[in-house]
């Protein structure tokens, strides 16, 4: 039967950590869809047509969780105890809560104004941003293992990461 | 380069046993069937050598059809009876049909989905639809000598579950085992990505006669990844068709028009558009049933003028689906132009412009943009039967309006975003609204607004049996699947008690199985065919496959995965199942084939961890290698 026991870093065979090579994941991720994809049972017993599904819908969920930066920190958290999306997580630090009110002013005046190039600025400081906190999970989470830190940080991109979105629909809404 | 070595488990046809299987691309304006042969994708001509099969279906009174050229040629003639681009209503209530004042069929609102009334009585999409298979199955099956194994069909990228669910229906309707609902640009993109061993990232800009599609793909080694997908489902060359339409009239002062005359003068539009892509300037020349003459000419400048606006009407999709994909245009390599309407030398230029700043960036026009959608879907189809040979590369598409829920104050909670791979699943939690509420009302929608008023309606159905608890208490998980066909599942559970509600998602949009039930038995009463011996014919021919399926996956891992016992009991339901083949009992048919499937469950599972475990070692070995 479909085996659960394994996590996502295992079935692509990668070690466990935020760092991660991502030419080996995108490698491994084609070599196992290349094996177990539904196309390639369109012509299988029942039982394994719907094998075949189960398994890519597996490996495309540990794909997409491993490809993208906070997914993939949260994940790992996870595997190691470490929730820190949990309702109850909510207090941040004073002045990241006041930068963000000021980033949040920033887009609805751009909305207000359709102004394109507000919004671009936004997105690039809102971009460097998101760098910068990933590059500290790399190294909260690898070297210093320090989960609760680390547990912050994501908290922080997950911040970004909303606004950014809010972003990328405040230009389609422009168009 | 090399491609990576990628072996097909349960492979079982030997080379001289090719199944036939065909690609067929159901357009708005023009229809295609085409096949492999001797390893190459080909387009299947009718009798008169004719690719092309106009997507016109007419309804005569005495309940036969005519279907094609001979049907287009009778359009204005027979206008209410004579259906052209019944596409643009599949999966579509009336409300969504824009340009109602345009056309001369009398609609019947239905919920669901828009009927047309006509002299053989009402007809669904689906049923016109139909028709226009049936006749590409029948070339087909002239053509190539011998019974379909299936067909792969293709639906544009953005369509939502509801057509494509009605597609498959049409297609069961007309009595096709469908191997896979394929989206149109990556059906092109296969055609022209195989044909020309491309590398790195492309788009496919697709405008058919009623739909828009664009998608953005990264080719890797034989893998067709789709990154993005956007587009407009109701856009088209018929809308540039109508802009000259609407211009006649204004420049004619002409007001009021017979049904005769609006597919006339409709037909004359279509045919100075296609004048425009060769020519600077068309002709168009009506004699209207009041005995008045409109005789003018259209400039290509004033036609593009007309049009600007439904230019630019693509660009916005394209600017989404790159942003989606987190690309720029510049990182595109090249452009797939598909669809008879990128003929239209002011697209060709638009596209050009946008994505190739540096001119680096043509679009590329070098496969018949009429045919390469077909061509692809044969391709697919091939490997999809179960051919040999072509199948070492992989495909991997998207979904391409997110799917999700209703929550309350009519908000849209989404559970599966758009773009994500398929097959797919997600699971989210909900709760009770109410101290003591022991139902729980689920409506799928599909789109992307924050309204669920804004959104595609999919289905709603209801969870029933959950413990009265405090508002907040209950826990319900709802699970999405999306399968490889883009077609979408909906699970509810309660996971207290386990109390489940599962349903596929069909009832609002779709059509209920039991009407195409009852639409087959129709059209079997009318043909004065057996509606059990095709049933036989149909349970003989999952119960021949399942035996072949079998019989290889002995062959390839019996020794290997199963003990002697195991493999005597597999052996056993398959000589009774091949026993049962011999004979013309339904129900024996039926339960010999279930009896094998259930046996070969956990041998199916054990070749599935084999194939997981070669592609782990295949990924070490292609790592050292780097």
């Amino acid at each position: 039967m479909l085996d659960f026991s394994r996590n996502h870093f295992e079935l692509f065979g990668l070690p466990a950590s935020y760092t991660l090579d991502s030419e080996r994941l995108d490698r491994a991720y084609r070599n196992l869809q290349a094996e177990i994809h539904p196309d390639k049972f369109a012509h299988a017993g029942e039982a394994e047509q719907r094998l075949a599904m189960q398994w890519a819908t597996r490996v495309n969920e540990a794909y997409q969780t491993l490809r993208r930066p906070f997914e993939r920190a949260d994940y790992l958290l996870q595997l190691r105890g470490i929730h820190a999306m949990d309702a109850k997580n909510t207090s941040m630090p004073m002045d990241f809560l006041v930068q963000q009110m000021e980033w949040r002013e920033q887009l609805e005046d751009a909305k207000t104004t359709r102004d394109v190039a507000v919004l671009e600025r936004l997105e690039k400081n809102l971009r460097g941003e998101a760098r910068d906190y990933q590059a500290r999970l790399a190294e909260e989470i690898d070297l210093r293992r320090n989960d609760s830190l680390a547990a912050e940080t994501l908290r922080k991109l997950r911040f970004t990461d909303k606004l950014l979105a809010e972003v990328g629909a405040a230009y389609e809404d422009m168009e | 380069m090399a491609l990576l070595q990628i072996s097909e488990p349960g492979q079982s046809t030997a080379p001289h046993q090719h199944r036939l299987a065909v690609g067929i691309d159901l357009g708005t304006t023009n229809s295609l069937v085409a096949t492999v042969r001797n390893g190459v994708s080909v387009v299947l001509n009718d009798a008169h050598g004719h690719g092309l099969l106009p997507s016109v279906v007419r309804y005569l009174k005495e309940g036969s059809t005519s279907v094609g050229h001979a049907a287009q040629a009778q359009a204005s003639e027979d206008p209410h009876n004579t259906i052209l681009s019944a596409k643009r209503f599949m999966g579509r209530g009336i409300k969504d049909i824009p340009d109602l004042s345009t056309l001369p069929y009398k609609f019947v609102d239905e919920p669901g989905m828009v009927r047309i009334r006509t002299v053989a009585g009402v007809k669904s999409p689906v049923e016109i639809s139909s028709e226009i298979l049936k006749v590409l199955k029948a070339r087909a099956e002239a053509s190539l000598g011998g019974e379909l194994v299936g067909a792969v069909i293709t639906v544009p990228a953005y369509f939502d579950d509801a057509q494509r669910q009605a597609t498959k229906d049409a297609a069961r309707l007309a009595g096709l085992n469908v191997l896979r609902l394929l989206n149109e640009p990556t059906a092109a993109a296969i055609a022209y990505g195989l044909d020309n061993a491309a590398e790195g990232i492309y788009a496919v800009y697709d405008l058919g006669g009623g739909t828009f599609d664009i998608s953005i793909l990264k080719l890797t080694r034989g893998v067709f990844e789709v990154l993005a997908t956007n587009g407009d489902s109701a856009l088209g060359g018929d809308d540039f068709d109508r802009r000259i339409y609407c211009w006649v009239l204004e420049q004619a002062k002409v007001h009021t028009l017979s049904d005769r005359d609006k597919t006339l003068l409709m037909a004359r539009a279509r045919e100075a558009k296609e004048t425009l892509s060769e020519h600077a300037s068309a002709r168009i020349t009506v004699v209207l049933s009041t005995g008045e003459v409109v005789d003018l000419s259209l400039a290509e400048d004033a036609f593009n003028e007309m049009t600007a606006s439904l230019v630019n009407k693509t660009l916005l999709p394209m600017r989404r689906a790159l942003r989606d994909a987190g690309l720029t245009a510049e990182e595109v390599k090249g452009v797939v132009m598909v669809g008879g309407s990128t003929r239209i030398p002011r697209i060709q230029a638009a596209v050009g412009e946008f994505f190739g700043e540096g001119g680096k960036c043509t679009p590329l026009t070098n496969l018949d943009p009429d045919k390469v959608v077909s061509l692809g879907a044969a391709i697919q189809a091939n490997v999809l039967a179960g051919n040999k040979g072509g199948d070492d590369w992989l495909l991997l598409d998207v979904v391409p309006l997110s799917l999700g829920l209703e929550t309350m104050g009519g908000l849209t909670e989404k559970i599966i975003p758009r773009n994500a791979t398929i097959p797919t699943a997600r699971a989210q939690e909900f709760t009770t609204y109410k101290d003591g509420q022991t139902a729980m009302s689920i409506h799928v929608v599909q789109g992307e607004r924050e309204l669920v008023a804004d959104c595609r309606s999919l289905a709603r159905f209801e969870l029933r049996g959950i413990p009265p608890m405090v508002a907040g208490a209950a826990r319900i998980r709802v699970t999405f699947q999306v399968d490889a066909d883009g077609l979408l599942s909906v699970s509810a559970r309660e996971l207290g008690t386990g109390v489940e509600s599962h349903i596929a998602v069909k009832p609002s949009y779709g059509l209920g199985d039991d009407e195409v039930a009852r639409m087959l038995r129709d059209s079997y009463a009318h043909a004065q065919d057996d509606m059990a011996a095709r049933n036989l014919a149909e349970a003989k021919v999952d119960g021949r496959r399942l035996v072949d399926a079998s019989e290889a996956a002995l062959k390839e891992n019996g020794a290997a995965l199963l003990d002697e016992a195991e493999r005597g009991q597999v052996e056993k339901l398959l000589a009774s199942l091949r026993l049962a083949l011999d004979g013309d009992d339904l129900v024996a048919v039926k339960r010999a084939t279930e009896a094998l499937n259930q046996g070969t469950v956990e041998f199916a599972a054990r070749r599935m961890d084999l194939s997981v475990k070669k592609a782990l070692t295949g990924q070490r070995l292609d790592a050292l290698e780097l």
